[in-house]
């Protein structure tokens, strides 16, 4: 009857709810975590953007790494739909093209997790979106 | 658990309910069902987010867009825009009112940057009404880690430690307070929680138990721990509806997840929380008076010694604190005693929930570092004063309290630098006024609060508070004589001395500190029968500028008592005698020929 009987099932449950509010505790310091911002324009959703967000959604919540997905307007590189731009805290933001569910899987593995920059990359002609 | 890509929060606190923000959650709701999002799409109506000025609040998550005075239709709008296209709603955005641009970040908000949460730190940030909301955001875990590993005296010096002083006005260190309870021996002691919120225009007792009541309750457990009680009451005014309603389902969560009852966590330790309706009674505010009431008893104050912690509710040892002061310590179990006092000044530590009213841009609920002075709060955080008047005075402590003026801007509100300044911390109410306010009136406002209030049991304050009310009514009706001011200030002194409790005891500091700072005033209205604001309407004459009338009878028409006379294309008179200073003519009057003096 009474869901919580000692201190371990109180903390396993935090744990358990923590990744619930884990948006709204990022969305505070954003800064803090990897950001990924989709263009969501109506080439973007045309060439899949919607399953490469909810790739990134679920994949990087499987594979418990703390980011903050977004969705944003057209970045103007409607040739290379879907466009994603993805910060790692402290470095300039970097934009993809291509982005399929295969690139996505790689971005994660290899330039979130390691660093490393994968092909696909925009150069950036401009400054970031946001400035 | 689902995997949401949005979170939707809306301001479910009573400000906002008042503007419709529940049939906002329902068109939300409704709307993302019709395009198949609500599996992707999560709306959450929260506590409150302080920002009440512009009601009701939404906070979409993770982008952190804040809109403004969302209104229940704008609903497919968001979901359309926002949600669907990822287009933020430009025209919801909060306008800054000084760069004239939109907001999308509130942490942008000059309203929010100097802010520090830590009482409020889960109002407009989780649902109240889902303890598991609670739970991930570390509910109860403080609870927790003091029944597995520190002692109750421990706890108390934590407590110490951290300087955390008693947020209900007084200011008294609460590890002191619990140390008193627990020194006592007793076959059973209460924790109380003072949620009898009567200051007027003060709300943030009312938007801790509606936005984070699990914070409060977990402090009362924390508390029960350490003074040896197993009974936690919490006397809330029945005025709060909503707070009562989510008290009781908090209470109902806590106990079905055993976070309350028997056994709590398999360390033996048995509390539980009762509810207890007050019926809106400043007095019952004071503590002994509260214990009255809550026995079922009148609610009048007795003298202390012996004070509540030796014996209070039913003779029995018992810990009085007011909600701000409960939500703070979960926080400092967890975070620690020197975190906290590394925040604030010198002898007032952390934060201090003020609640924003009157003549200010942004009302609201704020909560800032002690130390932060009146002249942020107000002009910075508050957004200054409403169509660019000027600012006159800010009543801080409510009716308790005194007004404070220009000169004190820049004073670092705490406890003891409040008092030094003729006026006190009280529960944290502010009230600004602007040119526009005639502080005899006011000083007369919350006398008249006071007669009201008072319970009548001892002499000073029953027949003392009356008296000044009558002085100050014969001043604004202008009819006062130089001795008044005698006699308000005698008075004034002797009520203070005399009375039996608080309430007696600080209700002459209205007047004292308007006649401190504001003695012109009072010498305007009895010599020279002026109001210098032209608030009081004894003192203030209408006239016709003889010039500026054409004789269009617009204002002798309007009249309702007949006091405008004159002939067609002539100047109108208005007989003193007959005008009752409704101000009608002047309304009607387009050529501004109707003058007020």
């Amino acid at each position: 009857m009474t869901k919580i009987r000692t201190l371990d099932d109180l903390r396993n449950l935090r744990t358990n709810l923590r990744q619930g509010m884990d948006m709204r505790e990022n969305a505070d310091n954003p800064d803090s975590v990897v950001q990924i911002k989709v263009a969501m324009a109506t080439c973007g959703i045309a060439s899949g953007a919607k399953k490469t967000m909810d790739f990134f959604v679920t994949e990087l919540r499987k594979r418990q790494i703390t980011a903050l997905v977004t969705q944003t307007g057209c970045m103007g590189y409607c040739y290379a739909e879907p466009t994603i731009e993805v910060t790692i805290p402290g470095k300039t933001p970097v934009v993809f093209g291509n982005v399929t569910e295969n690139v996505a899987d790689e971005i994660i593995e290899k330039y979130i997790k390691k660093g490393e920059l994968v092909d696909g990359i925009i150069p950036q002609t401009f400054n970031p979106i946001d400035k | 658990m689902a995997d949401y890509k949005y979170d939707i929060l809306v301001c479910g606190g009573t400000g906002c309910r008042a503007t419709e923000s529940e049939l906002l959650v329902s068109n939300l709701k409704a709307e993302l069902k019709t395009l198949q999002l609500d599996s992707e799409v999560q709306v959450v109506s929260t506590g409150c987010f302080g920002f009440c000025e512009k009601g009701p609040i939404v906070k979409i998550m993770p982008d952190n867009t804040f809109y403004t005075q969302v209104n229940a239709s704008d609903a497919a709008e968001i979901v359309s825009e926002h949600i669907v296209k990822g287009r933020k709603v430009n025209r919801l955005l909060y306008l800054d009112p000084v760069e004239n641009k939109n907001v999308a970040d509130s942490k942008n908000m000059d309203f929010y940057k100097k802010q520090l949460r830590v009482a409020l730190r889960n109002c407009g940030f989780i649902n109240p009404e889902n303890i598991e909301e609670s739970i991930a955001r570390d509910g109860y875990s403080a609870l927790g880690t003091i029944l597995q590993s520190i002692t109750p005296e421990g706890v108390i010096d934590i407590l110490k430690k951290s300087g955390l002083r008693g947020r209900g006005g007084g200011g008294f260190p609460t590890g002191i307070k619990w140390e008193m309870a627990r020194k006592n021996n007793a076959d059973q002691k209460y924790v109380v929680c003072n949620a009898d919120e009567g200051d007027p225009g003060a709300f943030m007792d009312r938007s801790i138990l509606e936005g984070d009541p699990h914070s409060v309750l977990e402090a009362m457990a924390i508390c029960g721990y350490c003074i040896g009680a197993t009974k936690g009451l919490i006397y809330i005014r029945a005025e709060y509806p909503l707070a009562i309603k989510r008290l009781k389902v908090a209470i109902g969560q806590a106990r079905e997840y055993g976070l309350l009852g028997k056994n709590i966590l398999d360390f033996g330790f048995d509390f539980d929380v009762e509810l207890r309706y007050g019926a809106g009674a400043f007095v019952c505010g004071e503590e002994t008076s509260l214990i009255h009431s809550m026995e079922g008893k009148r609610g009048e104050p007795t003298v202390k010694p012996p004070f509540p912690a030796e014996s209070g509710f039913m003779n029995k040892p018992t810990i009085v604190n007011n909600v701000e002061t409960y939500a703070n310590i979960p926080v400092i179990i967890n975070k620690g005693a020197d975190w906290f006092a590394s925040i604030g000044t010198e002898k007032s530590k952390g934060t201090k929930v003020f609640a924003l009213a009157g003549k200010i841009n942004n009302v609201g609920l704020i909560e800032v570092p002690m130390g932060t002075t009146l002249r942020e709060v107000i002009f910075e955080i508050g957004g200054g004063i409403k169509n660019g008047k000027k600012f006159k005075a800010v009543q801080t402590g409510g009716p308790s309290g005194g007004c404070l003026t220009e000169k004190h801007l820049d004073i670092p509100i705490d406890f003891d630098n409040l008092i030094a300044a003729g006026s006190m911390m009280g529960s944290g109410g502010m009230i600004v006024m602007d040119e526009d306010d005639c502080m005899v009136s006011m000083a007369k406002f919350f006398l008249e609060f006071t007669v009201e209030e008072s319970c009548g049991k001892c002499a000073p304050c029953r027949i003392g508070n009356k008296r000044l009310f009558e002085i100050l009514t014969k001043i604004t009706d202008g009819k006062g004589v130089k001795q008044d001011l005698t006699d308000l200030r005698n008075l004034c002194n002797v009520i203070k001395d005399t009375s039996l409790c608080g309430l007696g005891q600080t209700s002459p500091n209205p007047i004292l500190s308007t006649m401190e700072n504001f003695w012109h005033e009072y010498v305007d209205h009895i010599e020279n029968h002026k109001c210098e604001a032209a608030h009081c309407r004894a003192l203030m004459k209408y006239e016709i500028d003889e010039e500026n009338c054409i004789g269009c009878t617009a204002c002798a028409r309007a009249c309702p008592v007949a006091a405008i006379t004159g002939s067609k294309k002539m100047p109108h008179i208005i007989n003193q005698a007959i005008c009752i200073k409704c101000g009608a003519c002047m309304e009607k009057c387009k050529f501004n020929a109707v003058i007020l003096k």
